[in-house]
Parts: structure tokens; sequence; C-alpha cells
């Protein structure tokens, strides 16, 4: 049925304007979207403005520098601050995206921070992921043979091995996935981009031996083909990758199959 | 996860007037941590069929093994002869002979079998025109005992530790282990007789605490890099194992030796690969002079870390730094074939964009030297048991309780580790932690009741810190700490500038009882756990300041202006560091570095002076 009101704690209210910093020279006000699982109460929008001069560059460093200095409630993830782990995924300046490789002068001001969209919130920018995650454990991201192993490695020719590049430099952060319409709609049976470029990542790796397995477990109306070329994963991606020709990809080997 | 749970609600005693639920589990093995050491080990232990679980405090692929780079060393001989004895010896050598020689010939010999393992699991290595996996020359990696020039770096790209991180967690969801993702582990259960019996956690999204019940407990939590204000390591390397370790009365070894990587970026401090120089780049000063050469005659700007670190703080101390306060150093690539830099070096390419703006084929990324990486941490034999002296013991193995990767000290690194040495200790002792398990351990095994106050510290510690009202907030504190860890603990140090970095730290210390928490929630409390991070960082920020001011000597990464040379008769012996948390008090001891091998195939290397 057609859901006609908005779920639960869907309506974003004005939050709380902090304080600006004395003596601070230059400023840039953030606009955090900000939201307490131990209240009843609907998600709020928290302005703050940060000292250019007391922080680093990036997105990152402003929260940080938020946490540290006004707001220590604010709650996000973070890790290795330099694009890799793939933890502080969200969405900046309407933009799915890493707050810690964006540079804040590359923003419209005042910046606008919120969690990557259509995924329960747990609190403030901080996602539920689980689904997401087991995705990319349903698309079995490990190498699957059957020929006896080698002493020494399996021999993968450069050719073949260049075959993975803007594949396996995916770091999971879900800014794809949760960029993409039909993820929005369809994330209970829809893989996503993220899980689908992994899928090929072993698919064209020479050395799996079960493409046609793999294969098999995509064709199905709604993990592969709910792709609509829509392309705002390619988009979105941080590391440059497109999920969206790897998906392409899979739906080719599917009809060359076939013939 | 919930039919583990064998009282699920059962309250413990009431603290500050409330209960907390816990909810209990037993395992044959729990690990803490899910980084490169700590997802082999759960591989490992899985295959075994023993029941295991793995406590981490953030996704498995977000851990820090993510960020290496430049590769992974083993012996294959895939780019010319090659013999894991040399790297053995480069080994023994980078660590400046503090490490344990039974370890180092344990980690050599095994290496290539680690990495097969790891390429059969799927690992997009590099590969060479013949397909076999590519290696490229790191740091102090030598042929024929320091003649030759070794490439022995596997390397997957400049992006290897992703690669494998990626590749172990699929293993590990292959053989079902079981995670508990976003729990924050913070206290073990230590029993009267000294054997550890599990650990405590908190249980990120909603607040609960679980105590897992365990044979055996293998910390794999990583360093602590974050004790310094400037470092490589990601927010998350707080030495969370090093802090439980130290409140269970446990000693910690060698932490004295911090290494600082000789190219950080500038002002961000974000890596960038020694892998780069292995490919060809090279260092200058503001005269434009490759200055490595006048340091290390031989292996120029391929010499050990500490090595070129230290190069680089003398030719900025005496004023040929670059930039306008001359306070950095240039790392060239524009000389290099721009496929090369596509090919092998594409993610260190993007690093430099994003965080110095520079376009490494015209320009040099300005670079400094950054902590990078503890060899010191929870000592262990080369099982990855956690061994203490006890009752003339010198090697006694803690019933229950294995650490492995940064968090341990197997000493295979000594007083300097080097380059690619870091992933290949994850894997060989993960490995052979998860073969001591399955040789040591029946699976399902009955196990007694824990103690009765088995969650009494966990406790008393989280409702402290969570309640804590005091004047100063946590990133304050956090923040005088990592100053003077990077004032009074850098790469050149004096018994002057460590002794008033003593009385600094131990102030800072003070101050820990005014703590304040703002977030009283326990909901996704980062404020919280940040705090319980900062206890951890800095029980371990004090007994680095103070192992640091007690070594009289000049060693690998330890560089003591006012005693400039190694001394082999007094200090060739690994320091032991014991904390009374509650008073901040130190006290030291030592253990002698094992002078012997594991096996008769390689004899004992002697030392001699140690020349790049």
């Amino acid at each position: 049925m057609v859901q006609f009101t908005l779920p639960k704690n869907s309506k974003i209210t004005q939050g709380k304007t902090w304080p600006k910093q004395d003596g601070a020279a230059k400023e840039t006000e953030f606009r955090v979207y900000r939201f307490n699982p131990d209240d009843a109460e609907n998600p709020r929008i928290d302005t703050y403005y940060v000292d250019r001069s007391q922080c680093g560059p990036m997105v990152l460093d402003a929260l940080i520098w938020i946490k540290n200095n006004i707001d220590p409630t604010l709650t996000f993830r973070r890790s290795c601050r330099e694009g890799v782990c793939g933890s502080c995924a969200m969405n900046i300046d309407g933009t799915n995206t890493l707050a810690c490789t964006k540079a804040i002068d590359d923003n419209k001001e005042p910046v606008k921070i919120y969690p990557l969209p259509h995924q329960p919130v747990v609190k403030d920018l901080v996602p539920d992921l689980t689904n997401f995650y087991a995705q990319y454990a349903f698309i079995e991201p490990w190498l699957h043979t059957v020929s006896p192993t080698p002493q020494g490695e399996w021999k993968q020719s450069k050719e073949d091995r260049e075959k993975l590049d803007g594949l396996y430099e995916c770091i999971l952060c879900a800014c794809c996935s949760t960029s993409c319409p039909s993820y929005w709609w369809n994330s209970d049976r829809y893989l996503g981009p993220a899980a689908l470029l992994q899928a090929n990542r072993w698919i064209s790796d020479s050395r799996d031996e079960a493409t046609g397995e793999r294969l098999d477990s995509l064709e199905d109306p709604f993990r592969l083909y709910r792709c609509h070329t829509i392309m705002n994963c390619t988009k979105a991606c941080p590391k440059g990758l497109n999920p969206a020709k790897a998906i392409a990809a899979i739906k080719k080997r599917m009809v060359d199959r076939q013939i | 996860m919930a039919n583990n749970a064998a009282s699920n609600g059962a309250a413990s005693p009431a603290i500050n007037g409330k209960a907390y639920p816990i909810e209990d589990h037993t395992y044959d093995v729990v690990v803490v941590g899910a980084g490169g050491a700590g997802l082999r080990a759960v591989v490992g232990c899985s295959e075994a069929g023993l029941k295991t679980a793995c406590i981490t405090k953030v996704f498995p692929t977000r851990s820090h093994t993510v960020a290496a780079q430049g590769g992974i060393a083993a012996a294959l001989g895939n780019m010319g002869e090659d013999d894991w004895r040399w790297h053995m010896y480069d080994t023994v050598k980078g660590a400046d002979w503090l490490g344990d020689q039974d370890a180092i010939e344990y980690l050599c010999r095994n290496a290539p079998d680690a990495v097969y393992e790891l390429e059969h699991w799927g690992v997009p290595f590099s590969r060479r025109e013949d397909g076999k996996i590519y290696q490229r020359p790191f740091g102090g990696m030598t042929t024929h005992y320091g003649k030759g020039t070794a490439q022995r770096t596997c390397a997957a790209a400049d992006r290897t530790g992703h690669a494998m991180l990626h590749t172990m967690y699929g293993q590990a969801l292959r053989h079902s282990a079981e995670f508990f993702i976003e729990f924050f582990a913070i206290d073990l259960i230590m029993d009267a007789d000294g054997r550890c019996r599990g650990v405590v956690a908190l249980k990120l999204d909603d607040g609960t605490l679980h105590r897992f019940r365990a044979q055996t407990t293998i910390l794999a939590t990583g360093g602590y890099g974050r004790a310094y204000f400037s470092c490589t390591s990601a927010h998350t390397c707080t030495g969370d194992g090093g802090g439980m370790v130290l409140r269970a009365g446990l000693p910690m070894q060698d932490m004295e030796f911090v290494q600082f990587h000789p190219t950080g970026i500038y002002g961000s401090g974000c890596l960038i690969t020694e892998g780069s120089r292995g490919e060809g780049g090279y260092l200058v000063n503001s005269e434009g002079e490759r200055f490595m050469e006048r340091y290390a005659p031989s292996a120029k700007d391929l010499a050990s870390r500490d090595v070129v670190s230290r190069a680089m703080t003398i030719e900025i101390r005496e004023g040929r730094g670059v930039g306008p306060k001359k306070d950095h150093i240039f790392l060239h690539l524009d000389h290099l074939d721009p496929k090369v830099l596509h090919e092998r070096l594409p993610g260190i390419s993007e690093s430099a964009r994003i965080f110095a703006n520079v376009d490494v084929t015209r320009e040099p990324i300005p670079i400094i030297p950054t902590v990078h990486y503890n060899m010191g941490g929870i000592p262990t034999n080369y099982h990855g048991e956690v061994v203490i002296k006890k009752n003339g013991d010198d090697n006694y193995a803690v019933p229950g309780l294995m650490a492995l990767g940064e968090a341990g000290c197997v000493s295979v690194h000594g007083a300097n580790r080097l380059g690619s040495n870091s992933l290949i200790d994850l894997v060989v002792f993960g490995r052979g932690a998860a073969h001591r398990c399955a040789e040591k351990l029946t699976p399902n095994d009955k196990q007694p009741e824990l103690p009765k106050d088995s969650a009494d510290l966990a406790l008393s510690r989280l409702d402290h810190f969570r309640h804590a009202s005091g004047g100063t907030p946590t990133a304050a504190i956090r923040a005088k700490m990592q100053h003077v860890m990077q004032t009074n603990c850098a790469v050149f140090r004096t018994g002057e500038v460590l002794e008033e970095g003593k009385k600094k730290i131990h102030a800072v210390f003070e101050e820990m009882p005014d703590i304040h928490v703002t977030d009283r929630s326990l909901i996704w409390n980062t404020d919280l756990v940040e705090t319980l991070e900062l206890d951890n960082l800095m029980s371990q920020a004090l007994v680095t300041m103070e192992s640091a001011a007690n070594r009289q000597e000049s060693r690998g990464a330890h560089a003591r202006e006012d005693f400039p040379n190694r001394d082999d008769v007094n200090w060739m012996k690994h320091s032991l560091v014991y904390l009374d948390t509650k008073t901040g008090k130190v006290s030291t001891d030592y253990r002698p570095v094992h002078t012997y091998t594991m096996t008769n195939d390689v004899s004992y290397i002697e030392p001699k002076a140690r020349v790049y």
C-alpha cells in the first residue's frame, strides 16, 4: 500500500544555533543533522560556526573541531582521515562523499551535512549499514576455485590483473548505493551498486572459477536488474570508481552467455 | 548473536544507583580487533573448528591495516635470487639487535607461505610479465647479508593493506566467523590465578554490556599512534589492548621505540609510502641536494626509516629545510615515468593531490617525519602467547592471553621496524596464534564459571567516565597529552627533555580526575568512547616517556643525543614497564633479548655496527 504519511522521525525541525567563537577572524557556518535516539524528538538541524584559523581544510576537520570545541555530543564515524577506510561517508552539500577528503571550501556556505540518505539513522550522522554489509556478504567476496591449489601463487598476467583496476579499490563507504533511487526503493531486494561492483570484481578475476555460479546468483529481476543506469553511483563515488560500468559489464555477460 | 547469550539481561551490581544489564557469551577463542592480525587469527581459529568470536570497535574493513600502502615482505625470489635468511639478517639489523632472533627466524621462514596463502585467497597482487607476484625494493631490504638491494616487498599497487584486509574479511565471511561489530572492549577478565578468562565489551549502538568468556583471548588492537599530535595513524589507533593489559597489572615491553615515518605529508600527516622511494623517489633539502647520500652512502634514500628520519631532522635543524618556515623536506617523484606512477603509486598520487595540492608528475611532495608505528607492545613469544617474568622464568606464558600485530611485541621489530615487515608480521603471527590455539585447545571445552567480580573493573571504569563531570573536556586533556609527547619524546631525545617530559606527562595524567564527559547517553556515545580511548592512550604515553628516559643509549628509533652510541653491554635487553593506573607510577624491569635462533637452519647473527 502507498504510505501517505511520512514515517516517524522524518520531519526535521529547527535546532540550536551554537554561539560563535570570540575573536574568530574567518568563520564558516555549518548546518548539521542531529538525531538523538534517547528521546522521541524529531531530528533537528543545529548551526555551528567553525573558526577556520584553528581548523584543518577538510569537512572532517570541521566536524572534529566542533566536537572538540563546541559540542562533544556530535556523533559521527571516522577513522583513517585519508580516504581509505570509508568510515566518514555522509551527505555533504547534497552529495554523498567522504568528509575526510572533501575540502570545506568546495561547498556552498552554509555547509549542510546529513547522514547517508535512506538508511535508518542510529544517531546524528551515524547510519545503520547492516543491510548494506549483508549484501556485500551475499556476493561471496572471496576467491572460488576448484583446481588444486598450487604451491606458489596462481599465475595472473599483467593484462588480467589490470582488469581488476577500478574494482578492487572500493572502500565500502556506501556513498554509491545510498545515492541510488533504485536502491532507495528496493534495497531489500536490489543489491545496489557497491555490492554489484564487488560482484564484478570477483567475476572479472582470472583466478576465480565460479563465474557461472556468480552470474546465476545475480540472474534475478531485482538483485541486478533494478539498476536503471541512473548513474548517481558513479557520480558519487569518492574514489572515482564506476559502479554503473561494472553493473553494465555484468549485464553484458548475462547476455553473452545466452548466445 | 543472541543464541550465544547464556543469561540475557542478568543485572550487575548497581553502581551509581543504576544497574547495567550484562549479556554473557562463551567462546573457545575471542579475538579483539579485526585488522590484519585479528582477522588472520579469526580465520585460522574458525578453520580449526574452534568457536571463535571477533570483537571490533569499527567494521573490519575500516581497521587501520587498510591504510598500509607499500607492501608485504617475503623472500619469494620472484625478482631475482632471494633467501629467507637474508630477510632475517635485514630484520635483525633493522631492529638494531633488539629483536628476538627465534621470532625473527619464525617470521622470515614462514613469510613466503603466508603470502602465497593470501594470494590463494584472492589478494590482487601486482604482477610481473610472467604472471608471478611483483616485488619492489624497500628500505633496509638487501641480498647476501647487506651486499645487494633486494626486491622483496610484494605489493598490490600502493594499496596492499587495503587489498589484504578486504580479502581477509572475505575469508572470515566464508568461514562464518562470528563478528561483534562496533563493540568497544573495555577490560580483560583476569582470575585470581592470573589467567585471562575473557573480556568485557560495550555494544555501541544500544549501550548494552557483553561479557565474553573464552579459553583464549587474543588482543589484536593495534598501536597507540594517537598518543602523539602528528601521526600517520588513524583516529582509532588508541592502544586499547595495551591499556587493558596495563590495567590488568601486566607489563608492556620496549615502549620507548616509536617509529617516525620519513614521509608523512607536511600538515595533515597522511602517509606517503616508502614504496615511492622503492620505485625511485628521492628526498632533497632546500639546496636541492639529495642529502641521503651523505648519511647512508650505500642505501641512500632506502636506508632504514629511523636513519632517514634522523637525517631529515638534522637537515631541517641545520637550516636546510624547505618551505617558508624551512621546516620540512621535499620528496621528488616527478622524474618517474607517469605510467609507473599510475600503475604502482596511484593511491599516494591521489593523497598528494588531495592533502598537499601537489601533482606528483610535476612537483615534489612536502613531507616530514611523522609518528607511524610502535615497535613496543605487549610482550609475547612467537606463538603469540603473552609472556611475563614470573618465578625466575623470563618467558612465562600468561594462560589464556595472546597478543598480535602492532599491539604485541614478539619483538621481531626490536628497536626499529623495516618497512613492509608489519604486514607480514600480522599474517605470520596471526596464523601462528591460530595454530597454537588449534594445538592447545579443545573445541567447546567446558570452562569454569567466571569469578564473581569479573565485570567490576570494566563496569566501574565505564560508570566513572560516563558520569565524569569535572572541568576539562576529553579533547582538551587529549590535546595536552599529544603536545607533550610530540615535543618531549620525538626523533631526537636528551635526558633533560625527557625528564621534563616525564613531569609534564604526569601533570597531564593528574588532570584525568577532572575530566568532563558531556554526552550521557549509552547509544553511540563517542564522547564516552573517546574518553575510554584517552584513558588507554594516557597509560601508554606515561610508560613510553618513562621508558625513553630510562634507556641510556641510542638504538634504532630511540636516539639519545646524550648517549649517542648503542651500548650492547648494558642495554641489549628489553625494557619492561608496569603501570599503577591509580597513581600513574611506572616501574621498570628488563627481559633478556633472545640471542638464539629457533632452529639450526640459521645461526645467531652477532651484533655489529649498523651502517647503511
